[in-house]
């Protein structure tokens, strides 16, 4: 018998019921909750006169609509200017209340983004179906888990029954061999996998992401690699279970102890692929070939390397891709054959699901440290991705280094990610954004986005144009003195 | 979802095909984080004269006279008789939570356009069809005679007008069911709960760290 998958472990796991019709009852572990996607599902129960199934699988925070900037943040949910904003994050709050759902409210320092919060806390573990009325629930797949984004009506399902019906998708396996070159970071690993096999690449399936390059990530890159497998088309993105999930794991609020952990990891250690298992589809990338990603155009598959050079749309070769090659450069103001590192920026945002890890912010740190943002950048802002995030960082001094190169700290959130809170980007301004949508106006009305790594975008802000971090002096980053100050 | 019983509903007419989505519920209101309070907005731009906007305090709005469930005799109806393709236009599912939240149990028309069709059942709220000739004569008959009331009785298929002439309709029998039973795909999957409670008992038991009171936290 051929083995199985670990996606395939994971489902028949969680497998409540098969139906005749094709669809199953899926068991669900861990239910993270947002303001955005849960009012109507909580309405709906209390019409209905349910109550969630099990408490205990739920928590929840509010991400999407927090201001970011200090002032407002220190006024509570009266710092939410917008009322439709503030309404949604009073809401998830009364709900959490009056249903009894523990939830990181807006100054609890446990705030943050949910795919953030869920890791850090440990209540995204190994082995477990999360899900989340958010398609970057992928995210949570890193740690060998079965996670996916739901609808509204789904999340008032998973509330009210702690099951999801659901169908089967088929396993893909995406391959990085070989070892990753310096600067070359689990964003540019995504997004070169997501240029490769195009944005409907993973449709139906739950892509598995191996290899040596793969293994080789800490567990924020292997998010950071998840987090995007929506992006190729895939609800569900994982990563087999390793030394790194546990050690990460250990001793996190939420994560078991004693024998039990002992019993858990044993558990874990299971939670791997089998030699001979088959997937539907295979494809394999060589980290050598793969340099820092810049995206050029409005979909995260218009994505090349920092060497190359904005596509001309007259030589692709089929007649649907000039035409949206060209209505993407059109959209972003650029020329065909200009040279990425040819792009002028205007704000620079560091932050989102994606990249907003202390890992990414050590990142992006090492290359400001004792340098300047460019005149040239109206803003350039690092929005860490939990209030933990936050004091870590600030303990380790980024939050000075970052501030000191003319970057803007701020409270976590997801910000200009999407800007639904006050962080936006102008008409027609380009922006380095560590975040994992470029699509038209998804950071502001008409506003012009490049997904990159934390590294490239701390690089470009000071270079206030795109360049290879690779060649970047970091003889500042090595001055004792500075390392000190800061 | 509540159980469709069987009623006896006054019927308000409206006279008018292709009634759409937005003209159900304007997009302005879609911002509410609600699934109900959309029945005061049902309808809006043709039941106020002024420009609607959402959190408004509608006591003061200057409501149109000559809009039929402005009229004093249609208030209170929960059947509303239409005309064809009603519901087209866009998905939004607030167009039947407004007709339910505004005490609409029935639609009748010759014909409904498909993605409201699905909300509305979804909702609680049936759709009936009948033939074009036949909804003639039920405006005909409605807009005489004040305090026109239809026996609507699903089980059986067919409705019964105050003369005891039966008009009979066709239903899709997995509909027809949900709704009888007051099930949506929650209540259909609570039909599993002892399989649901089976399985996580047994999953609590292999696993106990998936769950917070089982887990052993020092
Ligand atoms: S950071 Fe962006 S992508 Fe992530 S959950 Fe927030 S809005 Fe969605």
């Amino acid at each position: 018998m051929s083995g199985q998958t670990l996606y395939d472990k994971l489902w028949s796991q969680h497998l409540v019921k098969q139906r005749d019709d094709g669809t199953a009852l899926i068991y669900i572990d861990r239910h993270l909750l947002h303001e955005v996607t849960s009012p109507q599902a909580f309405e709906g129960l209390r019409l209905a006169g349910r109550k969630p199934w099990r408490l205990d699988a739920n928590l929840a925070t509010p991400d999407h609509n927090v201001p970011t900037t200090i002032k407002e943040r220190a006024e509570g949910n009266a710092g939410i200017k917008d009322a439709t904003s503030l309404i949604q994050v009073q809401t998830l709050d009364e709900n959490c209340l009056s249903f009894g759902i523990e939830e990181f409210k807006i100054n609890d320092p446990r705030q943050g983004i949910v795919h953030v919060v869920g890791p850090e806390q440990g209540a995204t573990l190994p082995g477990m179906t999360v899900v989340c009325g958010d398609s970057h629930t992928a995210t949570h797949g890193a740690f060998g888990a079965l996670a996916h984004g739901i609808g509204t009506s789904e999340v008032e399902h998973v509330l009210a029954t702690q099951c999801l019906l659901a169908q089967k998708m088929k396993n893909m396996q995406v391959r990085v061999e070989g070892e990753l070159g310096t600067g070359v970071t689990a964003k540019d690993v995504v997004l070169a996998i997501i240029g490769k096999i195009g944005t409907a690449g993973g449709t139906g399936y739950a892509i598995e992401f191996a290899g040596d390059a793969i293994a080789s990530l800490s567990m924020e890159g292997r998010m950071t690699v998840c987090n995007m497998a929506i992006e190729a088309g895939a609800r569900v993105g994982l990563i087999a279970v390793d030394d790194t999930t546990i050690d990460y794991l250990a001793e996190r609020p939420y994560a078991p102890r004693g024998d039990q952990w002992k019993a858990a990891v044993a558990d874990w250690r299971h939670l791997v692929s089998d030699d001979g298992a088959a997937f539907d589809k295979e494809v394999t990338l060589k980290a050598e070939d793969i340099e820092p990603q810049v995206s050029w155009g409005t979909s995260p598959e218009m994505v090349t390397g920092i060497s190359g050079q904005v596509p001309d749309p007259a030589a692709a070769f089929d007649e649907t891709v000039q035409r949206s090659h060209a209505r993407a450069l059109e959209y972003m103001g650029l020329l065909a054959n200009q040279k990425i590192t040819d792009i002028k920026l205007d704000k620079v945002f560091i932050g989102s699901c994606t990249n907003s890890r202390i890992e990414d912010l050590r990142e992006a740190a090492k290359v400001a440290r004792g340098k300047k943002v460019a005149g040239s950048i109206m803003l350039a802002m690092v929005v860490p991705g939990s209030g933990l995030v936050k004091r870590q960082a600030e303990a380790e001094g980024l939050d000075r280094i970052f501030i000191e190169a003319g970057f803007e700290w701020r409270e976590p959130g997801c910000s200009m990610c999407l800007a639904m809170n006050a962080d936006k980007l102008g008409a027609g301004e380009h922006c380095a954004s560590t975040s994992n949508r470029n699509f038209e106006s998804r950071q502001g009305y008409g506003g012009r986005t490049h997904l990159v790594s934390p590294a490239m975008a701390a690089a470009a802000a000071i270079a206030g144009h795109f360049v290879d971090v690779r060649g970047i002096d970091s003889a500042a980053a090595n001055d004792p003195a500075l390392v000190k100050e800061a | 979802m509540q159980k469709f019983e069987r009623l006896e509903g006054l019927v308000a007419p409206l006279d008018r095909a292709n009634v759409d989505t937005d003209l159900i519920i304007p997009k302005q209101f879609l911002k509410s984080i609600k699934r109900t309070g959309f029945g005061v907005n049902l309808f809006d731009d043709l039941r106020y004269l002024d420009e609607g906007y959402p959190g408004q305090d509608i006591a003061g709005r200057p409501l149109n006279p000559d809009f039929v469930l402005n009229q004093p005799r249609y208030q209170g109806a929960s059947v509303l008789l239409a005309r064809r393709n009603f519901g087209c236009g866009s998905s939004r599912e607030h167009a039947p939570w407004a007709l339910e939240d505004f005490g609409f149990k029935v639609v009748i028309a010759p014909s409904f356009a498909d993605i409201f069709y699905n909300n509305a059942f979804k909702n609680g709220i049936l759709l009936v069809t009948l033939a074009e000739e036949e909804i003639d004569r039920l405006f005909q008959e409605v807009e005489p005679n004040e305090g026109y009331r239809l026996d609507v009785d699903l089980d059986n298929q067919r409705l019964i007008t105050p003369s005891g002439e039966v008009l009979e309709f066709e239903v899709d029998a997995f509909r027809k069911h949900c709704l009888l039973e007051g099930l949506d795909d929650i209540g259909l999957t609570l039909k599993d709960e002892d399989a649901i409670r089976t399985f996580e008992a047994r999953h609590r038991t292999e696993r106990p760290w998936l769950f917070r009171e089982t887990m052993q936290v020092g």
